[in-house]
């Protein structure tokens, strides 16, 4: 039998093609979710660092740390760290969530670095309160750096999720399983397309979020992509 | 909990043995050296040829990211129904993850090279191969070594999910002991895989420290003051 | 026999025409300047000489060879170039940057590190610097080792595109002379490209202007641009006060050199109602006495007036002018080679001495 025919097969079963929409869902769910929580963190720790010097240095090394606990692992002790069970949903959405802010934090603290100190002088000699200044006039312009980050953070969560399958929590990921006892290609090849494609998608819809945060920036030089991790 | 982890390090019967702790981490270190050799041996090459002419970044880019988007748990899985050997699979799997890291860190880095100093060395009469191994690469070796360490970063958290397909390695801890629900073998296994991924890090941070021309240090240095000033 | 540029076109491939048609002949052993407005093809030109950019269409002779008879990288090792920024290799020491060429060429370590510490001496700087890396210098110090690295391979031919622009105007003034020094003794065959026309006409033997789109609108010594500027592209570039920079080039030995009272300091002067030009022991100029000024006891620095320029005899007029219009007495102080103050001029004097010459400023 070809691939072909296996995968036409796989396809034309109901609860095959069920099982296909209720992972991908749950996929975005579980990437899209630990995205948006994680540049919220990543830009509250960020604003620690920028106003508070001093604990630059630590916040640094603990992201750093964060980044370098492999993903297997982190899901595995996140339950015992804040007492959740091991097959909820929750596990995963915190640990991505942390490698997300982890990520983030550098180029949140680098953007926030190159915002000309001339604008912020001039936003505060105008009357701007710290925490507004930060809001309206130093984060919108650390946008075009942030946003490189977040592509990245975005296309690496969307390809961990599936490794949360191995502890019963993996949207995608559980096709992979699930092939990979049953001898099946059809559901795996299926996944990985999926997974690219969403990866994809995802990536575009942020270049279009971008152009439409950052309309100043249209007109100037596009910023040079960040190093991706 | 703490309980559990610390009679599981203190058993004697884990640290010896097939299933024990010295030989499941020399696995481990076994295949991410492996995989970063064959790694590095097809990626640095081609991310210096694209650096140096500037021909085909935009295609390895591209490609870059969509390797990254590969979600590694389907990858593998695929891999090892096509070969049926883990270590195959394995091994492969951990390559492929392990190149777009490597590229983009070679490429970015040559890309970074102040063109001045390229072009200045032109002037003055340099060819092409004396130009990229005497000027451009230790100009551009932290930014490839930082390519680096995301690779071997990578290889030990991947490596870990690759067990799955029977492979060895401290992946066995966490996958056996979630079988088992064994907590103490989970949690060992992670702190482990953490533990290793850290050490290899801090241990690739000392060799870039060791490479990097002081010049090129000192001028980085000159340019965060700048920056931060 | 120099550098000849004949019938140069130089097209990129996006059918942007950098450089049209020139024709230009670079006397040995003289500075030329190419000068004109941003984009107007001066790099171009410059980087075809050592054939980092091939032309379209036309040749280039060095020393009368067609340079495509060479190889690139030999013909590069026997031209020195600086760039902006210096284009310094951040990872390599100071006197390994100077070295660099002399290395190229086979030369032995020792040899090429004892050339290198040699020209850290001629470009003026200090010995120990040597041993620094580039990010540890200032841009002006920085400039000078590009100098340096351009050098030492002790090429005939330097090219030099824009290398002080980067650095603040007062360095930059002091680059200049440093280079102007240099070139009396050694006496290269220089090709430098600049947009700033006040450095051109400072620096140049020769003054190539190019208007954008790469053609050659004038080319002369900076007196005949700067007086008889061909059109009206060139009379704006060189700018407003031509008139005023071309007496640079007008001797001044017309001038009539007037006396002076003179009043000694550490003397006990009387009143006067007259300015008085107060003098050390040397003779050399303190400042100025005003008229009706009383002064009790012995005269001292600190109640002098702080006098103008100077005016050296035997410099062209313009220093006259400005030493005369400067001062708080109206009287421009002269002095001789020595600095001794020898007498006064007036800006009329000048004035007429300019209006009677037979040469002529900027008709
Ligand atoms: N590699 C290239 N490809 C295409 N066009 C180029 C290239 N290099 C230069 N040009 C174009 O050729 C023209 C001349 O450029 P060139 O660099 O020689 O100018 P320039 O006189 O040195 O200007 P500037 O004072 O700004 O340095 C410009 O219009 C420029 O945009
Ligand atoms: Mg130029």
């Amino acid at each position: 039998m070809s691939f072909f025919d296996e995968l036409g097969q796989y396809l034309s079963s109901a609860n095959n093609r069920e099982q296909i929409v209720d992972t991908l869902a749950e996929h975005c769910y579980l990437a899209l979710l630990p995205l948006v929580l994680g540049i919220v963190l990543a830009i509250l720790v960020g604003w620690l660092g920028n106003t508070w010097p001093r604990a630059r240095g630590v916040i640094l090394v603990v992201s750093n740390l964060v980044y370098t606990v492999p993903s297997l692992a982190l899901f595995v002790v996140i339950p015992s760290l804040i007492g959740t069970k091991m097959l909820d949903s929750i596990n995963v959405v915190v640990a991505l969530t942390l490698y997300t802010a982890a990520l983030l934090v550098r180029p949140v603290l680098d953007a926030l670095d190159a915002v000309p100190p001339a604008v912020i002088a001039s936003a505060t000699a105008m009357g701007y309160r710290p925490a507004r200044r930060f809001l309206t006039v130093e984060l919108p312009l650390a946008v075009p750096v942030l946003a490189a980050g977040v592509r990245v953070a975005s296309v690496s969560n969307i390809s961990l999720v599936s490794v949360g399958a191995l502890i019963g929590v993996g949207g995608l990921g559980v096709l992979f399983t699930d092939g990979f006892q049953r001898e099946y290609f059809s559901p795996i090849v299926v996944g990985i397309a999926l997974t690219l494609v969403l990866a994809l998608v995802v990536d575009l819809l942020l270049v279009l979020l971008r152009r439409v945060l950052t309309p100043w920036d249209r007109a100037a030089a596009p910023v040079k992509e960040e190093v991706p991790a | 909990m703490i309980g559990e982890i610390i009679d599981w390090f203190t058993n004697s019967a884990n640290w010896q043995g097939e299933d024990g702790v010295p030989t499941r981490v020399l696995q481990h270190l076994g295949y991410v050296l492996l995989s970063l050799v064959i790694a590095t041996v097809i990626a640095v090459p081609i991310g210096l040829y694209v650096g140096h002419t500037g021909r085909g970044g935009v295609l390895l880019v591209g490609s870059g990211n969509v390797i990254r988007a590969l979600p590694t748990l389907g990858l593998v899985t695929f891999l090892f129904l096509l070969f049926t050997d883990s270590d195959i699979a394995a091994i492969i799997g951990l390559v492929v993850l392990a190149i777009p890291p490597i590229l983009a860190g070679t490429y970015a880095g040559l890309q970074a090279v102040d063109r001045s100093v390229v072009d200045a060395a032109e002037g003055m009469g340099m060819r092409g191969g004396q130009r990229l191994w005497q000027i451009e690469v230790p100009i551009a070796l932290p930014i490839v070594l930082g390519g680096v360490r995301n690779a071997v970063l990578q290889l030990v958290a991947t490596a870990a999910v690759a067990a799955y397909v029977g492979l060895g390695g401290l992946g066995r801890y966490l996958l056996d002991g979630l079988a088992i629900l064994d907590y103490g073998e989970v949690a060992a296994g992670a702190i482990l895989t953490a533990l290793l991924a850290i050490v290899l890090d801090l241990v690739l941070a000392t060799v870039q420290r060791a490479l990097v021309p002081r010049g090129v240090r000192l001028a980085e240095a000159g340019a965060k003051k700048e920056v931060s000033a | 026999m120099g550098i000849e540029f004949r019938g140069i076109t130089k097209k990129y491939p996006d059918g942007t025409v950098a450089v049209d048609d020139l024709n230009l002949t670079i006397e040995d052993g003289t500075i030329t300047v190419l000068v004109g407005p941003s984009g107007c093809g001066k790099t171009t030109s410059l980087r075809m000489i050592n054939r980092m950019v091939e032309p379209t269409s036309g040749s280039i002779l060095l020393e009368g060879e067609d340079i495509r008879d060479s190889d690139a990288a030999l013909l590069r090792r026997g031209i020195g170039y600086v760039i902006q920024h210096a284009g310094l290799f951040p990872h390599r020491t100071v006197l390994s940057n100077i070295a660099t060429v002399p290395l190229l060429s086979g030369w032995d370590k020792n040899k090429a590190k004892k050339r290198a510490a040699e020209l850290l001496e001629v470009v003026g700087l200090p010995a120990e610097v040597g041993k620094r890396y580039p990010a540890q210098l200032s841009g002006g110090q920085q400039q000078r080792v590009g100098v340096a690295r351009a050098l030492a391979a002790d090429s005939p031919v330097l090219l030099m595109d824009e290398p002080f622009s980067a650095v603040d105007p007062v360095v930059r003034e002091g680059l200049q002379d440093e280079l102007l020094r240099l070139q009396s003794q050694l006496g290269k065959t220089i090709v430098f490209v600049t947009h700033d026309i006040d450095e051109a006409v400072r620096l140049g033997d020769r003054v190539a202007v190019l208007r954008v789109g790469g053609k050659l609108a004038q080319y002369g010594t900076p007196a005949e641009v700067l007086r008889q500027p061909v059109d009206d592209f060139v009379a704006g570039f060189v700018g407003k006060d031509r008139g005023y920079r071309g007496l640079s080039f007008l001797a001044a030995d017309d001038v009539l050199v007037e006396d002076v009272p003179t009043v000694r300091v550490g003397s006990k002067p009387e009143g006067s109602d007259g300015w008085r030009l107060a003098v050390n022991d040397a003779g050399e100029p303190r400042g100025w006495l005003a008229p009706g000024s009383v002064v009790d006891g012995e005269l001292v620095e600190g109640e002098l007036l702080a006098g103008g320029s100077l005016y050296q005899q035997g410099t062209p007029i313009r220093g006259a002018l400005d030493a005369a219009l400067s001062s708080p007495a109206s009287l421009g102080v002269v002095v001789d080679a020595d600095g001794k103050a020898i007498g006064v001029v007036t800006a009329r004097q000048v004035l007429d001495v300019i209006e009677n010459h037979p040469e002529g400023v900027a008709r």
